[in-house]
């Protein structure tokens, strides 16, 4: 029967075949190795549906899971809304407008990116709780009394949908910005000359065309609204993240915080294949030097005025006012900032993110050039799991990399002492491993990103090139491609060390026993209403987190050179 | 020519992307200072044989040698940077974090500071852009990039220079002169060189001799004049330009044609041939007032084209030849043809005119297969 078969293989399907033999060359099969090894998180997670369902899922799944199911489409809907509305017109307006200050909108816009959404979960209601400046303020004013006047609740499903929209809106900004300056300019115009006013133009042929751009921006806004933890922990708003952390560490029930995980990757893929099929096949590449200014329309008077608002008002509930909040009450405890405590919390948050992010940019390095060397199905395989990481919740990949890391502890250290007498203990799970391991699961893709990226500005012929020129392979390395992607290693480094930096389930999850970190100490003290004293080790998080949107604010410069 | 050694020799070179043939059973040899040009439609395999020779691919069959030394043959494969060679690629690949004197001292790093200096300079000076050594490649346009890339590949004075489709990113008018430049400076190098081009004309342009290649096989080599003058095959008179066709059977020796019966150059009694005639093949002249002509047409419109000038023929109800017309292409119940006829010759539309063939832009061959 194979016999038969290999008879009717012909043509493209036999190259399919023949590429689908085991690799031999190196490249591939790290990248194979590598890949593998980052899905067993999601592998185990996966695998746990096909645990047999406990007495204590069973309660799970009659109580705390419609309500988690409710609450994560309430979440999905409200910021999905609030950040496609923030994001489009913030898009259109600075692209497609001009007024004063445009440019500089442009890259101020990408700011709250810098603001984990827990931070400015934290920071909003130390502005806005009934102890908070502002009701203190109303009530000096006004001379009201506690039950005088209604104010919002903050901590609640409406305030966490606000604070994520506050900080995600970024992601469709960026994205439809981007389908906005590529657009054919001709269609613009052809609409115009058809007879349709600029307002028509913009919903029936620019809107359309960057439908794809504003799915994946709000697809992957998304993924970011179900990852998030420590928002919804502290406004109460029950949702998979938060239900898992209780059933692993409060009820002690590892497999039932599994089997949720599963069910919070199955939406997660869901957004993970619309952001894929959004985007289709479609790559970025500079590939024209040509560049065309796009017609931009001149706003004047009180639509210039109203433009001017539109964007900075995203730009000063996402960052100015809760950036100035961190800095003022920093300062109302420099010398508790100031203090050890906090310098032992920023060394370990800088070491664990250095050497994951080193470590993150070592491993991203061979998966690269496997898929530019070797481009075929399985590197591209390989890239894809990693890719997969990324939209993986820290949560999930926690108990992922805990389960199988725990039992192969407990394996090992059993074996230690039933033939050596001496016992290992934790080397993987109570130690740096398990989190590191979780860090690369988690952002490998970011740091592969950025690397491809770089490896992208090194053309096929430019290799070519400077091998007919006399330069060996290693010359090549060494006087081109360093040169052109050295840059890119850094920002990929750079990348992965701020998102680090930043996670919180995955290292409250991992972290070794008392280990903690910025972002730990940050949500510990959120937690225990200290909330001035969150303030320095949440603004160290932020200030780090102005790095991203740096190199990015400078990628967009050049991806408008006109506007230089 | 002939008579030196090849600079560059290709024999029997076949090449497979997994099952697919892309390059079958070339052989080529080109003398130092020679340049000759490969001629295809694209995806013919021009550009992987190039890649070939520059050792970018490793030769699976056959053997490429360079001054008569093998540098590419199944289990013998010299790496592109110890073979000599330039080569010009069709994005230029010019490094972008170099400038343009860095670019081109790229390949100088066995000369010594002062030597390479004077070398690229030289080389620069040579193409025409001694004033651009501290730009940076973007800084260029399209042309500039052109020069500075083929100075690039010159600069280590190479013994066989390839060039994959250079002029192809540059517009009309800029083609022209950086294509005179170019073959300027290419005869003025000893380099054994190899062009690869889609346009013919092109190949005309720049070729001491022509490679008309298709699906992977050399198909035609030769000089210009030859390949032009005698096709091998109607592919290789159809890529020149637009012929006329006619279809029809051998009787006595000659295929009948509307203008009168053409040798049949050999072929066998009976059999179907295609007539392939050039647009300047046909003579066309006034009839004068009451004369007959063997063979007339009806001016359907008529162009000047700024040298030469193209006439519309229509050639109906003039001996009845219509039905020997393949349906698809001519006009319905008549043959539509195109003259060529250089200067300024602007017949009106309706005027008759008496159509000559000049035997020697005529073409015989044996009918293709009809395309299913």
């Amino acid at each position: 029967m194979k016999r038969l078969d290999t008879t009717f293989v012909q043509g493209p399907t036999a190259r399919v075949w023949s590429r689908l033999r085991p690799p031999h060359d190196p490249w591939t099969l790290s990248a194979l190795v590598i890949a593998l090894a980052l899905s067993v998180p999601v592998v185990v997670v996966l695998a746990s549906i096909l645990a047999p369902a406990s007495d204590i899922w069973r309660h799970l799944a009659t109580t705390v899971l419609p309500n988690y199911v409710a609450n994560s489409l309430w979440l999905m809907l409200g910021v999905g809304i609030g950040v496609t509305l923030v994001g489009v017109a913030t898009a259109w307006l600075v692209t497609m407008t001009e007024f004063p200050g445009v440019r500089w909108f442009d890259w101020l816009l990408l700011l709250p990116l810098a603001f984990p959404a827990y931070v400015i979960g934290y920071t909003y209601t130390g502005l806005l709780d009934f102890a908070g400046p502002v009701q203190t303020t109303l009530r000096a004013l006004f001379g009201w009394s506690k039950s005088d006047y209604w104010f919002p609740e903050i901590r609640s499903l409406g305030g966490a949908i606000a604070m994520l929209v506050f900080v995600l809106y970024p992601y469709v900004y960026l994205l439809t910005r981007a389908a906005f300056i590529n657009q054919s300019v001709c269609a613009l115009e052809v609409s115009r000359t058809l007879g349709r006013g600029p307002w028509r133009s913009f919903f029936t042929v620019a809107l359309p065309l960057a439908r794809p751009a504003i799915v994946a921006g709000l697809a992957l806004a998304l993924m970011e609204t179900l990852s998030d933890f420590g928002t919804m922990q502290y406004f109460a708003v029950d949702t998979f993240t938060t239900g898992i952390y209780r059933t692993w560490l409060g009820l002690g029930e590892p497999i039932a915080a599994a089997q949720l995980a599963a069910i919070l990757l199955l939406f997660v893929f869901a957004l993970f294949w619309i952001e894929r099929w959004s985007r289709g096949d479609r790559r970025f590449h500079h590939t024209s030097a040509y560049y065309r200014r796009l017609p931009t329309r001149h706003l004047a008077g009180g639509r210039a005025l109203l433009a001017f608002a539109g964007c900075a008002l995203p730009v000063l509930l996402g960052f100015v006012v809760p950036a100035i909040a961190l800095v003022v009450w920093t300062a109302d405890n420099i010398e508790l900032a100031l203090s050890t405590p906090f310098f032992e919390l920023a060394r370990h948050s800088v070491v664990l993110a250095a050497v994951s992010a080193v470590l993150a940019v070592l491993i991203a390095l061979p998966i690269a050039y496997g898929l530019r060397l070797h481009p075929g199905p399985l590197t591209s395989f390989a890239a894809r799991i990693v890719g997969l990481g990324y939209a993986v919740p820290g949560a999930v990949i926690a108990v992922g990399v805990m389960l199988p890391f725990t039992w192969i502890d407990t394996r090992v250290d059993g074996l230690m002492r039933v033939t050596f007498g001496v016992s290992t203990g934790l080397v993987l799970s109570g130690t740096l491993v398990a989190v590191i391991f979780g860090y690369l699961v988690r952002f490998l893709s970011v740091a592969l990103n950025a690397t491809e990226a770089g490896l992208a500005k090194v053309t096929r012929n430019m290799d070519g090139a400077a091998r007919t020129l006399g330069a060996g392979p290693t010359e090549t390395i060494a006087r081109v491609h360093a040169p052109l992607v050295g840059g890119s290693l850094v920002a990929a480094g750079a990348l992965v060390f701020v998102e680090v930096l930043k996670e919180l389930p995955a290292t409250l999850l991992m972290r070794p026993f008392n280990f903690d970190t910025l972002a730990v100490r940050t949500y510990q003290l959120a937690s225990d209403e200290r909330l001035a004293e969150a303030a320095a080790p949440a603004l160290a998080i932020v200030i780090a987190g102005i790095v991203p949107v740096v190199l990015l604010s400078r990628a967009l410069t050049r991806s408008r050179p006109g506007h230089g | 020519m002939a008579d030196r050694r090849p600079g560059l020799s290709i024999a029997g070179v076949t090449h497979r992307f997994d099952v697919l043939t892309v390059v079958e059973d070339v052989t080529l040899s080109i003398a130092p200072g020679e340049l000759v040009c490969l001629v295809g439609p694209s995806g013919c395999g021009k550009t992987t044989l190039l890649r070939l020779v520059a050792g970018l691919e490793e030769v699976q069959q056959g053997a490429i040698a360079i001054d008569g030394t093998t540098v590419g043959a199944p289990g013998r494969h010299v790496p592109p940077e110890a073979r000599g060679i330039g080569m010009m690629f069709q994005d230029y690949a010019l490094f972008p974090h170099l400038t343009i004197a860095d670019n081109v001292g790229f390949g100088l790093v066995k000369s010594d500071g002062k030597a390479r200096l004077e070398r690229v300079r030289a080389t620069l000076h040579q193409v025409g852009m001694e004033a651009y050594t501290d730009v940076y490649p973007h800084q260029l346009s399209g042309g500039q990039q052109q020069r500075v890339a083929l100075a690039r590949a010159l600069a280590p004075q190479p013994r066989v220079m390839l060039l994959d489709e250079p002029f192809s990113g540059l517009d009309a008018r800029l083609r022209e002169q950086v294509r005179d430049d170019t073959l300027h400076v290419l005869k003025h190098s000893d380099a054994a060189t190899l062009m690869v081009t889609h346009d013919p004309e092109e190949a005309m342009f720049m070729a001491d001799r022509l490679a008309i290649m298709r699906a992977g096989q050399i198909v035609q080599a030769g000089r210009p004049v030859e390949v032009y003058g005698r096709p091998a095959s109607a592919f290789v008179a159809q890529f020149f330009g637009q012929v006329n066709q006619v279809r029809g059977y051998v009787s006595g020796g000659a295929v009948r044609t509307p203008f009168g019966p053409v040798t049949a150059n050999g072929l066998v009694e009976g059999a179907a041939a295609d007539v392939l005639i050039r647009p300047e093949a046909l003579r066309l002249s006034p009839i004068a007032d009451g004369g007959e002509a063997e063979c007339a047409g009806k001016v359907l419109a008529s162009r000047l084209l700024g040298r030469s000038s193209w006439i519309h023929l229509c050639l109906g109800g003039q001996g009845g030849h219509g039905e020997e017309n393949e349906p698809a292409e001519g006009e319905v119940g008549h043959l539509h043809f195109h003259a060529r006829v250089h200067g300024r010759f602007l017949p009106a539309e309706g005027e008759v005119l008496a159509i000559q063939l000049d035997s020697a832009q005529v073409f015989v061959f044996p009918a293709a297969a009809p395309k299913s």
